[in-house]
């Protein structure tokens, strides 16, 4: 047993060096071995509790919400490797005007109960997630649609059960009226909250939410809660990557060691994230099975643009000042093991409209033209600044870290400010009450930029914690709304993005990454941006 | 004894309903607003976030909840978590597990504990009362994750005997590791408390007595000199049963146990304060349970003790 394991170690160690030395792309699969597979073997995953019922608008949360995406297939998806946008259940989206939509749907689709999805299971899918009564937590999606005002007002019960802007035209076809251009609409459209739902759904929506019928890839079989979740591949799925494997288990951990230690004993087949304390020695436990690869999120330190001493002309340069005076090199390789990319735009790689270089010089390392800024936009108020950081969530060392840095490269006084947990550390910048600076983070909802800035930086956007307000930022952002194409408006927001670099309400600090691995019983294990493994490419080996 | 019994039941009452409402405002004393981070880094839709309040009842008033909450839990209600689950059934998939995980520690830790206690107090001084000091002493200095981990690495990922987590949280025989660890800090205990209780007993006159008249050696020290030793230890054990289901939350993190640690501790992330507090009604009713026995068990082990 022990010389079989170590022959294996060695066989792994020369293919990690073959791996490294033939590509530096990082995204190599692995799967150099090609062992027999084993077309319905059901391989294991780690994932927790899912927060909500499976139902697609419920689904903000990873744990269910990655679920519900293997449950369900929208009109589009996103291609895992690329990023790129391509048609599911749509045959084609049409528009002319980016406010009009002409939806045409494929035929031959399916829900697993074996009733066909047609224009009115999108339809009634929406109009009932938009809805305020029915508590979907992703109800806001829907905003875009005509008459949305009608079934989610903003106070009091609805007056309408359907949103005036969607109309069935047959089963094949239905059309979408926009209260105004969204030139990227389609690419919100492969979010979760628009998936289709069969008519049993709406006749028991609780149910439903325990036992999901969708349409996707796989389909539910059981859910024990707080232990697992099955599913089962589909085989009358129709859409373009049917599973190459039997199923899925999605385990309950509780903790992220446990779970580590179960996929080095094989017990755990695919890995959702290695946890901190093994993140320094997973690449050589793992060898060519080991993931690290960028994803579709960011880390920000944001300021507190409300507080009067912050919004002088001047403090952007300030602002400039303390980004250089950060060494995002060494922090992310030291303190966070590697486990993150230093930032250098707003806007995560990999996303389509994700420029290089955005941020500039402001995200170099250089303490000297950073004290310089500093005193040039007549310093930091108090000469003191905080960062508030939920403790729960392993913040505290990187926090730590760059008040070094900035305390030793410009003498400005930076503590961290630790508050108890998620909550109340969200409830104090929701308030507005933060006295400098917070962090924040961004993590994709379809890889555009315009999600990145548009909902982040935009004027009363729903994530704009450092109350950010540009009336240029803002000008750019609704032109790259009209615009006609998608590749206009990443351009557009391209430009947006330059304005962020001059008015620096937000640090951009690194890129966070997949690092993941899986067991020797699978194969060809690949992860998108969103940090999803492709679970219909899993392969799953004989045995 | 049947006056003491319902003295001591109706004593209960005010211990269970202080515990409850004390828990009831911790909780909700807790800083932040779980129904709002529910959005993670968006602001929460303000439309959606008064219908989920409203769902839950959290836009009444603190005083209207409890009476609200308390009314419900007397007639069995334990309510509903946030994502529409009904509470009671979330305590009876974990209780269970908990019950049998921390019954076996339970049984570990007296059958070794006792055993090994007996033994090193009857040899005094001898190697194997100094051996059993030592392992004592490094048990009780051990935390309890450390141990964890240590059980782990060496049983499963070196000889390779089990899977690192448990698999089934129902199957006895691979909850045998978590017990031992869950029960390790407690055996330490019961085997120094009953080794010093063994000590003193043993040169005590009825002892002398016992052997005097003749006595087969092991009627002396089973009915004689355990049944008065154990006292103690039976003090210990009664309220150690309510802090083994309630602290099993590391062990059962570290092996993976669905069990009401696991469940409470998501619940207290989440801040779902219904589903704390219905767990901890339950483990105040299980702690009652068991200091209720501890008492009637003096009877029994010393008919002195008598109960007006």
């Amino acid at each position: 047993m022990r010389g079989a394991s170590q022959a294996k170690w060695v066989v792994a160690a020369v293919a990690v060096a073959l791996a490294a030395t033939a590509c530096g792309s990082g995204s190599s699969s692995g799967g150099s071995s090609d062992s027999a597979v084993n077309a319905q073997g059901v391989f294991s995953y780690q994932s927790a509790e899912p927060q909500n019922p499976l139902q697609p608008a419920n689904a903000m949360e990873n744990q269910g919400g990655r679920i519900v995406k293997q449950l369900f297939m929208g009109l589009v998806d996103y291609d895992p490797t690329s990023g790129a946008l391509r048609n599911q259940v749509a045959d084609k989206i049409e528009t002319t005007d980016a406010k009009n939509y002409t939806v045409t749907l494929k035929s031959g689709w399916t829900f697993h109960d074996g009733t066909p999805v047609t224009a009115k299971s999108f339809v009634d899918s929406w109009n009932w997630s938009a809805n305020t009564k029915n508590n979907q937590i992703n109800s806001d999606w829907f905003s875009d649609i005509a008459g949305y005002d009608a079934v989610h007002p903003e106070k009091g019960d609805p007056t309408a059960d359907a949103m005036s802007g969607l109309k069935v035209v047959d089963d094949t076809h239905f059309t979408i009226e926009l209260t105004g251009p969204v030139s990227y609409f389609q690419y919100k459209l492969g979010y979760s909250a628009f998936f289709p739902l069969p008519t049993g759904f709406f006749a028991d929506p609780a149910g439903y939410g325990q036992k999901p019928v969708g349409n996707g890839p796989y389909k539910f079989v059981s859910w024990e809660h707080n232990k697992a979740i099955t599913l089962a591949a589909y085989d009358k799925y129709a859409g373009t990557d049917k599973p190459k494997n039997g199923g899925i288990v999605f385990k309950n951990y509780s903790s992220g060691e446990a779970a580590y230690k179960d996929l080095t004993s094989d017990t755990l087949d695919v890995l959702d994230q290695v946890d901190p304390t093994d993140l320094a020695s997973y690449k050589t436990d793992l060898g060519n099975r080991a993931v690290d690869q960028a994803q579709g999120a960011i880390q920000n330190i944001s300021f507190a643009l409300y507080q009067g001493d912050w919004a002088g002309v001047d403090k952007a340069k300030v602002r400039q000042g303390l980004s250089m005076a950060i060494d995002r090199d060494t922090i992310t390789k030291t303190v966070l093991n590697g486990s993150r990319q230093p930032a250098d735009s707003w806007v995560a790689p990999g996303v389509m409209g994700y420029k290089a270089g955005a941020c500039g010089d402001a995200c170099k390392f250089d303490p000297a033209k950073a004290k310089e800024l500093i005193q040039a936009g007549g310093g930091v108020p108090n000469n003191k600044i905080t960062i508030i950081y939920n403790s729960d969530g392993g913040h505290k060392e990187w926090v730590d870290a760059v008040c070094n840095s900035i305390r030793q490269s410009t003498g400005v006084e930076c503590l961290g400010d630790p508050k108890p947990d998620f909550k109340t550390s969200r409830d104090i910048i929701r308030k507005k009450a933060v006295p400098s600076m917070m962090r924040t983070g961004w993590v994709q909802d379809y890889p555009l930029n315009a999600n990145f800035l548009r909902d982040v930086y935009g004027t009363g956007a729903s994530a704009n914690d450092a109350g950010y307000s540009s009336p240029e930022f803002d000008k750019l952002a609704q032109a790259a709304d009209q615009a006609t194409s998608v590749e206009k408006t990443a351009d557009l927001y391209q430009q947006a993005e330059a304005v962020l670099a001059k008015d620096m309400p937000a640090i951009p600090l690194w890129y966070y990454k997949t690092n993941s691995g899986w067991s020797n019983n699978v194969q060809n294990v690949k992860f998108d941006s969103f940090g999803n493994p492709v679970f219909t490419g899993v392969e799953v080996k004989q045995k | 004894m049947g006056r003491f019994v319902a003295r001591r039941l109706l004593q209960m009452i005010p211990v269970f309903l202080g515990t409850v409402t004390l828990i009831f405002l911790m909780v909700r004393a807790l800083p932040g607003d779980a129904v709002s981070a529910m959005w993670g880094d968006k602001a929460p839709d303000p439309a959606q976030l008064a219908a989920f309040k409203h769902r839950l009842g959290l836009d009444k008033t603190l005083v209207e909840q409890y009476f609200d909450y308390m009314r419900k839990l007397f007639m069995g209600d334990f309510g509903e978590t946030m994502s529409g689950r009904k509470v009671l059934d979330v305590i009876t998939e974990a209780m269970p597990v908990t019950i049998r995980l921390a019954l076996m520690a339970f049984a570990i830790e007296i059958l070794l504990g006792v055993t090994i206690g007996l033994f090193s107090g009857l040899r005094r001084g001898k190697a194997f009362d100094k051996g059993t000091l030592v392992l004592t002493l490094l048990l009780i200095s051990i935390p309890v994750p450390v141990l964890g981990f240590v059980f782990q690495t060496v049983f499963a990922t070196n000889l390779g005997w089990v899977t690192p987590t448990v698999q089934d949280s129902m199957n006895l025989g691979q909850l045998l590791l978590p017990a031992f660890v869950l029960g390790s800090l407690s055996l330490a205990y019961v085997a120094r408390l009953t080794r010093t209780s063994i000590v003193e007993n043993v040169r005590s006159d009825y002892m002398r007595t016992a052997v005097a008249k003749g006595l087969p050696k092991r009627r002396v020290i089973g009915t004689h000199l355990l049944r008065n030793s154990l006292i103690p230890v039976v003090t210990f054990l009664g309220t150690d049963l309510g802090a083994l289901m309630g602290g099993a939350i590391v062990t059962e993190g570290i092996f993976n146990v669905k069990g009401v640690g696991n469940a409470l501790y998501h619940a207290i992330n989440l801040k779902e304060g219904g589903t704390v507090s219905g767990f901890v009604v339950v483990l105040v009713l299980v702690y009652l349970a068991a200091s209720l026995i501890v008492d009637l068990l003096y009877a029994v082990l010393d008919p002195r003790i008598r109960y007006a």
